[in-house]
């Protein structure tokens, strides 16, 4: 049996029996349950096994070395800090299917094998589409509508690689593979959905700006960080991945510059803090893969403090537009603070977290000699100035005066930006304390002469450029399709009028043979059919009429 | 001594009750009879699985006339599994159908439906159990003739329309099935089953065998609702009264599908079959346009038992494509998902029935106006639905499983395209009924509370909803019977 605790079931029990609790159980019940996974990974060291068995197959349910435990960590810290800036606005639904979406994405990182991982990955999927839900507009039903339909056919391409896996080599234990065969291919195909890889990418804009102002902080963490862990896990050194990851950094870049909304903006920007981590797993590198282990770290941590930040102004303002907001610095100055920090860290400024984590991959580029894969690197870091470090904090903070006075949000939901603000930080001067925690010995040094200069270059010319383009990024704000246009609208279109095809053609060859078969029966012998018995009749002679042709099909066949 | 002879006590028990129902004539004293009958055959089922496990076959004479000459009744591990999952959905209808029975049906009526359950469960009981092919023909037609006169007894007028129809086509089915036994008397010169599937090996490949297969298996596929002769099951399930929906979802195509099977690989055996034609290819062909069919037409309907019954033409395409694939792991993945999905489908009805009772009406709709009422049964309702869509932790999510283990092991990639899209299809089915359950706001306030579902309706459903969690984590003993059941027919 197990010598420890599985931590993913502590946080989904609790996400379970959350709505059965009230007041203060409720709230301890919340918050002890991240504590207690956190410290269960850090109270054992080394590598913990632990095996059942299901369906007659060996299942590795928890196996943990130092990768899954640096996920386990900040997954923990995020559920904490989630739920800290949740727990006081977000209905008990939410919270609960927060939790278990948290345990679940805990209960993939720590999967020896792809049984118990597929079985994590759904709970994952139909949790965070619970979460998504919760915004509770007509919009966010639809929104988790198309979400979970696109992860369910994520769940099942991977399931059916899975089982395309066990069936060719006969076991189901999750390790690195290559992409030379169906198997893999399609197990493949699964995560870079979870992790909107393009063309499956556009659930994530689509879908996570619906959301609540709380569930988002935790939408942005969970799915995508997930698959960048399988991905590490099974697919590292895949050159694939770096080609993947340049299109998630560079599309994404363009539709955030062009977002008027706030937090769909800063969804496309998850999309390219993953690119930049599916970069590093491509190059393979082990200082690629301690990059993308570190930047994937990192950019959890300021990712879900610039979305509180953006959720604290829309849940104070009620306003999602950029071209609504502004002049906020004066009324909610710890928001904009926070928000800034978190801006600072996704620039990759120096003294920030993004600053240690994100140079790890470009470093590993310039290393092996990938010279465009640098360059894109550096064009992206440009980008991401542009738009979440600048465009961001300046539309809403600075800039024209829309005349809102909000103030700042909750107690709550300032302790969880301070809390993640400071760690931000702490890391950034503190590289080491992230560094010990990577599965690969660290011998790189973040702060040298070179880096720094070059950073802070490249984020002069940057804001440079942001404040000579600002004219023209505002007069093209929101005019953006994405993918999810297609389906969300066209495919819509094309069904209904499929349908309406279909049907009024079917409807008159059916009336058309009614009619035939019923003047020829008045013919005949005088009978009248009512309309009922039409149908009735016109289907049992049509049924008659296909068995007999199977008959005489196979009476053929066999003469 | 009594056990010995349990396979027919399991026969005689409903049989001789349906009468004694009638003169009982009191509607509480008819239930309680039928709901004693049909625990008896529950129990009975289990202990007959029981014993078929470990004897693996036991073969009953009836009136110790040897076969083939005597008629005898046939029990392998394979229809002892079936006969479980008739048993235990019938045994659950039962606890459920009082409360909801009274509320559908005349009073005066009561115990004439009771009747009709009770011969109902004798034709199936029969069709799973007995060995002999005329005797197969003759509980298909009592079980058929009791569904026709349950189904008729519904509230709408639909009710007769959609009996009617079923009379028609079910007759044409048994007709087609008569006249292939017949044939098959022609060619063997016997009727034990058994006894064909020995004789069968001898005949050439003529025509006269060609067109009792034919025969055969037409008229079965009308009996167990196969795409595209699948058009009396929708209305039937949709217009039946509420337990008669949960109980003949749960049972009647399930013990048609276990004599496709019982045919196909028992009794003809695949080499006579593929000399004959090629089963396999048309059998997953129909079963992929009646996953995509079924599937669509649910999106479509806009009444939750509607959408249930187009869910089952689906569902039953997903049996029929294990069986299609002529693998043993098909196979398996077949008997497993008609377990499987006896369970799911049982489940969802009685919700449905549940909502119906307090409601009185399935639409989704009317479903608006009562949002945030009736959370257990709701609650029931997704948890059924989560293992139609095949979420781990439920049973769904072992019949997925398997089946796409078969589709892949096979190389079959168009019907594992179609099992891919009809999953995501059985999601946005599903989801139509959420979203009217919780996320419409009210058209207008009624002001009164509906309560929740009686206690007797809602302990069968979440006995249901429960089991459909339990044996999708506990998989030994579903797994351990088919097992034995596919190991044992021949050809694989």
């Amino acid at each position: 049996m197990c010598s420890l605790l599985h931590p993913a079931l502590v946080l989904i029990v609790a996400g379970l029996f959350l709505p059965l609790l009230r007041g203060v159980y409720r709230n301890l019940c919340m918050f002890i349950a991240p504590v207690i996974a956190l410290v269960l990974v850090w109270t054992v060291a080394g590598t913990v096994d632990c095996r059942m068995e299901f369906m007659g197959i060996e299942l590795q349910v928890l196996h943990l070395d130092s990768l899954s435990r640096l996920f386990v960590t900040v997954f923990s810290i995020m559920a904490f800090a989630g739920l800290l800036f949740a727990y006081r606005q977000a209905g008990t639904v939410e919270l609960s299917a927060a939790l278990v979406y948290a345990g679940a994405s805990l209960g993939v990182c720590l999967a020896g094998d792809m049984i118990t991982l597929f079985i994590f990955w759904e709970i994952m999927a139909l949790a965070s589409t619970v979460v998504i839900w919760s915004g509770g507009t007509s919009a966010s039903a639809a929104a988790g509508m198309r979400y979970v339909i696109f992860h369910l056919l994520g769940g099942v391409l991977l399931m059916a690689g899975i089982i395309a896996w066990y069936h060719d080599t006969g076991a189901v234990m999750f390790s690195a593979m290559t992409l030379d065969n169906m198997a893999t291919w399609f197990i493949f195909a699964g995560f870079m959905l979870n992790a909107a890889a393009p063309p499956l990418s556009a659930w994530l804009a689509d879908a996570y700006p619906q959301s609540s102002c709380s569930g988002m902080v935790f939408l942005s963490a969970f799915t995508t960080k997930t698959a960048v862990y399988v991905l590490m896990r099974g697919f590292p050194g895949t050159e694939l991945l770096i080609i993947f990851g340049l299109l998630m950094i560079l599309y994404s870049i363009v539709y955030a510059l062009l977002e008027n909304n706030v937090r769909r903006m800063l969804a496309y920007s998850i999309i390219n803090q993953s690119g930049i981590m599916i970069c590093g797993i491509g190059i393979g590198t082990e200082l690629a893969l301690n990059g993308a282990a570190a930047h994937a770290f990192s950019s959890v941590i300021y990712q879900a403090l610039l979305i509180m930040s953006a959720g604290s102004v829309v849940y104070m303002t009620g306003k999602r537009n950029c071209t609504d907001l502004g002049g906020l610095f004066q009324s909610m100055p710890v928001t904009a603070v926070c928000g800034i920090i978190g801006a600072l860290a996704i620039s990759s400024f120096p003294l920030a977290s993004g600053f240690v984590s994100k140079s790890m991959v470009s470093q590993a580029g310039v290393d092996n000699n990938l010279f465009l894969v640098w360059l894109a690197l550096q064009a992206a870091s440009a980008g991401v100035i542009l738009h979440a470090g600048l465009k961001f904090p300046w539309l809403v903070f600075f800039h024209r005066d829309s005349g809102l006075r909000p103030g700042d949000p909750p107690m709550n939901m300032q302790l969880a930006m301070i809390l993640f603000a400071i760690l931000c930080l702490f890391i950034g001067i503190f590289p080491g304390t992230l560094y010990v925690m990577l599965p690969y010995a660290v011998e790189y040094v973040p702060y040298t002469a070179d880096h720094v200069l070059a950073q802070l270059q490249l984020l002069l010319f940057s804001g440079l450029a942001f404040f000579l383009m600002l004219p023209w990024i505002k007069a093209n704000l929101g005019a953006t399709h994405d993918f999810d246009w297609i389906y969300r609208v066209l495919l819509n279109r094309i069904f209904c009028m499929l349908h309406n095809v279909a049907s009024t053609f079917v409807n008159r060859a059916r009336d058309l043979v009614i009619t035939m078969l019923g003047h020829v029966l008045r013919r005949l012998n005088g009978i009248v059919l009512s309309g009922q018995r039409q149908s009735l009749f016109l289907s049992n002679a049509i049924l008659l009429s296909v068995a007999f042709l199977l008959i005489f099909l196979s009476y053929a066949l066999s003469a | 001594m009594i056990t010995g002879h349990l396979p027919i006590l399991l026969l005689i028990m409903p049989l001789l009750a349906a009468p004694l129902c009638v003169l009982l004539h009191r509607d509480i004293l008819s239930w309680f009879l039928a709901l004693l009958v049909f625990l008896g055959v529950f129990a009975g089922a289990w202990a007959l699985l029981g014993s078929v496990l470990e004897i693996e076959v036991w073969r009953y004479t009836i009136g110790a006339w040897e076969s083939p000459w005597g008629i005898e009744l046939y029990v392998d591990s394979l229809n002892a599994f079936v006969l479980v999952i008739v048993a235990s959905i019938g045994a659950a209808s039962l606890l459920f159908a009082r409360q909801s029975v009274a509320s559908e049906i005349a009073a005066d009526r009561t115990y004439l439906f009771y009747s009709a359950l009770l011969l109902n469960l004798t034709g199936l009981i029969g069709v799973i159990l007995t060995g002999d092919a005329f005797n197969l023909f003759v509980f298909i037609e009592i079980s058929s003739l009791s569904g026709y006169a349950l189904i008729s007894l519904g509230r709408k007028r639909l009710a007769l329309y959609a009996a009617y129809r079923y009379l028609i086509l079910g007759t044409v089915g048994a007709t087609f099935i008569l006249i292939g036994v017949g044939l098959l008397y022609v060619v063997t010169g016997t009727l034990n089953l058994q006894d064909i599937g020995v004789r069968i090996a001898d005949v050439s490949a003529d025509r006269t065998l060609a067109t009792a297969i034919c025969f055969l298996l037409i008229g079965l596929s009308m009996k167990l609702a196969l795409f595209p002769l699948h058009v009396w099951l929708p209305a039937a399930y949709s217009a039946a009264p509420s337990v008669v929906s949960v109980f003949l979802a749960g049972t009647t195509t399930k013990v048609f599908i276990y004599v496709l099977i019982r045919y196909v690989f028992d009794i003809f055996g695949l080499d006579t079959i593929r000399g004959i034609l090629p089963l396999g290819d048309i059998l997953v062909l129909l079963s992929m346009l009646a996953i995509l069919y079924g599937s669509w037409m649910a999106i479509v309907r806009s009444s939750i038992k509607s959408i249930l019954a187009y869910s089952s033409v689906a569902q039953i395409g997903y049996m029929v494509l294990g069986i299609g694939l002529f693998t043993r792991t098909g196979l398996t993945a077949s008997i497993l998902h008609m377990f499987n999905h006896a369970l799911i489908k049982s489940a969802l009805f009685m919700a449905a029935a549940c909502l119906i009772y307090r409601l009185g009406t399935d639409r989704l709709e009317d479903l608006r106006n009562s949002s945030g009422c009736m959370p257990w049964t709701r609650a029931a309702f997704v948890l059924g639905g989560f293992s139609l869509i095949g979420v781990p932790g439920t049973v769904g999510f072992l019949s997925k499983w398997y089946l796409l283990q078969a589709t892949i092991e096979s190389g079959n990639w168009p019907a594992l395209a179609v099992m891919i899209i009809g999953s995501l299809m059985a999601v946005v089915y599903f989801w139509k009924i959420v979203e009217a359950f919780y996320f419409r706001q009210p058209a207008q306030d009624t002001g009164e509370k509906m309560t929740e579902a009686p206690l007797m309706m809602l302990a069968p459903l979440w006995l249901l909803i429960l089991a459909n969690i339990y044996f999708g984590i506990d998989t030994d003993l579903t797994l351990d019977s088919i097992t034995l059941a596919v190991s044992s027919l021949a050809g694989l």
